[in-house]
């Protein structure tokens, strides 16, 4: 009866969870894994939609290291808490910068800023020799962190010379948010780019880079790119004006490549996501730009990357794992289904 | 729950520190509405600000959330998966709610006010004072055909149905009958296309004039649909090549009935059918109990 003892049946469940946490280990503490895996809980928090560090943490500890499940843990909490708030648009160019880089122009006003980054050292494994790349005795600089006003924005500069046209006036009175709405095809650019910075980071670089090589060939050129620090502002309720409640560590993308159409300005791409997710944010802005110019096409979309609603419905990482993973789930009456409709064609065959 | 609480709690459970139901109250007001506009237009998707729930994104989260938007006091809620209570799935479901409502868990159809279910309808028939919620993997019956949500919608309003119909026909051309197994296509209110779910061609006839009402949740699609009482379900076929239920060779091995869905059960050693057993196992003990009376 091996078909019918797949059943689980409430103690089998009960008996599975327990295994699972069984050998679960020491647990690590929020606090602890904040400081010792920040990109991490970087991810989990972008995916997740939801700007909590330690508990994004908390999610990372109960899913034993595996982001997309801690993701969907943080996603899932989300849906328990009302909204109090709504943010004004918040503006970037206020970011506190610890990072910040240009590859248009060598000396961008402002300087690059390397910060905290392992981009340009050897990756060799193991801590020690790791640790004797960097010479131990370097003295370091005062932390690199710019008042956001000293560092002028590289598309501003590039609007300002007339070489990327000015941003469309906005016609969204609101964001559309489609934590809220389902997503509409085609979406609003608000709604675009929330689905774009909610997405899994793996599926938005490994479409990025489809794009990159030739499947709708975007080929964009770093304007610049951001990890700062950005101050939150609400109005507040009785006095009216913008009150600061606190920071969010953010990354900023901005890209600038040459019009398929051969126009005489740049068109522009953007990436933004909730904490340090360089990669997500550069590939988040290559797909910006790539779908823009798919959307542009006459013809419509000429690869996958192109192709907003092939982007947008995949790329949401809780939605993706979920459907996959529910193939686990029994399935034995839609198989006796076709079981039954596959006998009916083999009888037929013999018949003949 | 509380954030501190949470933080400073190793394993956090589900639980009274939740809101009712887990969704908070705008949220569940947002899922009635929309319910009552699938009401409205029965077989019309309506699209919905589908929340992540705790539990896995095509695991039923579209019927969970009707569920506990649907659930209060005084009501009896029954989960299956594949016709079972006991089924991995179902027995989920059933402690989510019993954790998180004041609705009483049952087995017995009878007993049920609302029935959750993943690819099955009960064999015992529904009351009119009963809800079924189907949970739906896939809510749109054209994706077979087309995969653009943009383009499906445009079908659905000018009831552009026809590249389904050749669909069903070159089935036919192909395989010499209509090979769809489970999920097949009808029309509802002979109006719009329905994918009914993955439930079997069995099921469908049961769907038709209904008494009850029957609302399917598709989470991670975001739609919700309905199927109000007494309207009309038509499966797709051709006058020379009509829709057919299953067929089933033994009768149940365990209760004798033959007007049953039954699951084919294989022996393990050699692979071969042994035996065919009822796959609505609420069902199959009632017939069996019943018996020894």
């Amino acid at each position: 009866m091996a078909y019918t003892a797949v059943r689980g049946g409430e103690q089998a469940i009960v008996a599975a969870e327990r295994l699972e946490r069984a050998d679960a280990g020491e647990r690590l503490s929020p606090a602890q894994l904040v400081a010792a895996l920040p990109y991490a809980v970087d991810t989990v928090i972008a995916e997740a939609g939801l700007y909590a560090p330690e508990l994004a943490a908390l999610a990372l500890a109960q899913a034993r290291g595996d982001l997309p499940e801690a993701a969907f843990l943080l996603r899932a909490y989300r849906s328990t808490l009302p909204r109090v708030h709504q943010t004004p648009a918040l503006d970037t160019g206020t970011v506190r910068v610890v990072r910040r880089i240009s590859s248009t122009y060598k000396d961008v006003p402002g300087g690059q800023v390397l910060g905290a980054t392992r981009d340009y050292t050897r990756r060799l494994l193991g801590s020690e020799l790791a640790d004797a790349e960097v010479a131990p005795d370097m003295e370091l600089g005062a932390a690199p962190e710019h008042d956001g006003g000293g560092l002028p924005k590289v598309t501003d500069l590039l609007r300002e010379s007339g070489l990327v046209s000015a941003p469309a006036a906005t016609e969204e009175a609101e964001p559309y948010d489609i934590t809220r709405h389902a997503l509409r095809v085609p979406p609003p650019r608000s709604g675009r780019l929330q689905g774009l910075a909610r997405g899994e980071a793996g599926a938005l670089t490994a479409l990025a880079y489809s794009s990159l090589r030739g499947y709708g060939a975007t080929h964009p050129t770093l304007a610049e790119f951001r990890v700062g620090h950005l101050p939150v502002l609400v109005e507040h309720p009785h006095a009216g004006v913008a009150v600061e409640i606190g920071e969010i560590v953010c990354t900023e993308v901005e890209t600038v490549q040459h019009d398929h159409g051969g126009g005489d300005q740049l068109e522009l791409g953007y990436g933004f996501t909730l904490g340090r997710n360089e990669r997500k944010a550069i590939a988040m802005a290559i797909l910006d730009a790539a779908i823009e110019a798919g959307n542009a096409r006459a013809e419509g979309p000429a690869a996958p990357a192109e192709d907003e609603e092939f982007v947008l419905f995949h790329v949401d990482g809780i939605e993706a794992t979920g459907y996959v993973e529910h193939l686990k789930l029994p399935h034995y009456v839609s198989f006796q289904s076709s079981l039954d409709r596959l006998r009916a064609h083999t009888d037929q065959e013999e018949d003949r | 729950m509380n954030v501190r609480t949470l933080l400073d709690t190793p394993v956090p459970e589900p639980g009274p520190a939740y809101n009712y139901a887990f969704l908070d109250e705008g949220t569940k007001r947002e899922i009635r509405r929309a319910v009552l506009k699938a009401v409205a237009i029965p077989g019309h998707q309506v699209p919905f600000g589908s929340r992540e729930m705790p539990l896995g994104r095509g695991w039923g989260t579209g019927g969970l959330q009707l569920s506990l938007s649907l659930l209060g006091e005084g009501e009896c809620f029954k989960a299956i998966d594949q016709g079972a209570d006991d089924s991995v799935n179902a027995v989920n479901m059933r402690r989510l709610v019993a954790a998180m409502t004041d609705a009483e868990p049952v087995t017995d159809t009878r007993a049920a006010t609302l029935v959750q279910s993943r690819h099955r309808i009960p064999e015992e028939r529904l009351r009119p004072d009963q809800t079924l919620v189907l949970q739906v993997p896939a809510p749109e019956p054209l994706s077979w055909i087309e995969p653009r949500y943009a383009q499906t919608q445009r079908m659905h309003a000018e009831r552009d149905y026809s590249p389904m119909w050749l669909y069903l026909y070159e089935s036919i051309a192909r395989h010499g009958e209509i090979a769809v197994g489970a999920n097949y296509p009808v029309i509802v209110d002979g109006h719009y296309l329905m994918s009914p779910t993955p439930i079997p061609r069995w099921d469908v006839p049961k769907l038709d004039r209904a008494p009850f009402l029957t609302l399917l949740g598709a989470g991670r699609e975001k739609r919700i649909y309905a199927v109000p009482p007494h309207t009309s379900v038509v499966p797709l076929e051709f006058e020379d090549y009509r829709f057919q239920v299953e067929r089933f060779a033994q009768p149940c091995a365990r209760c004798g009935a033959t007007d049953a869905y039954l699951d084919e059960v294989l022996d393990p050693r050699s692979g071969e059918t042994v035996c065919f057993t009822c796959s609505d196992t609420a069902h199959c003990e009632l017939r069996r109990t019943e018996a020894q009376r």
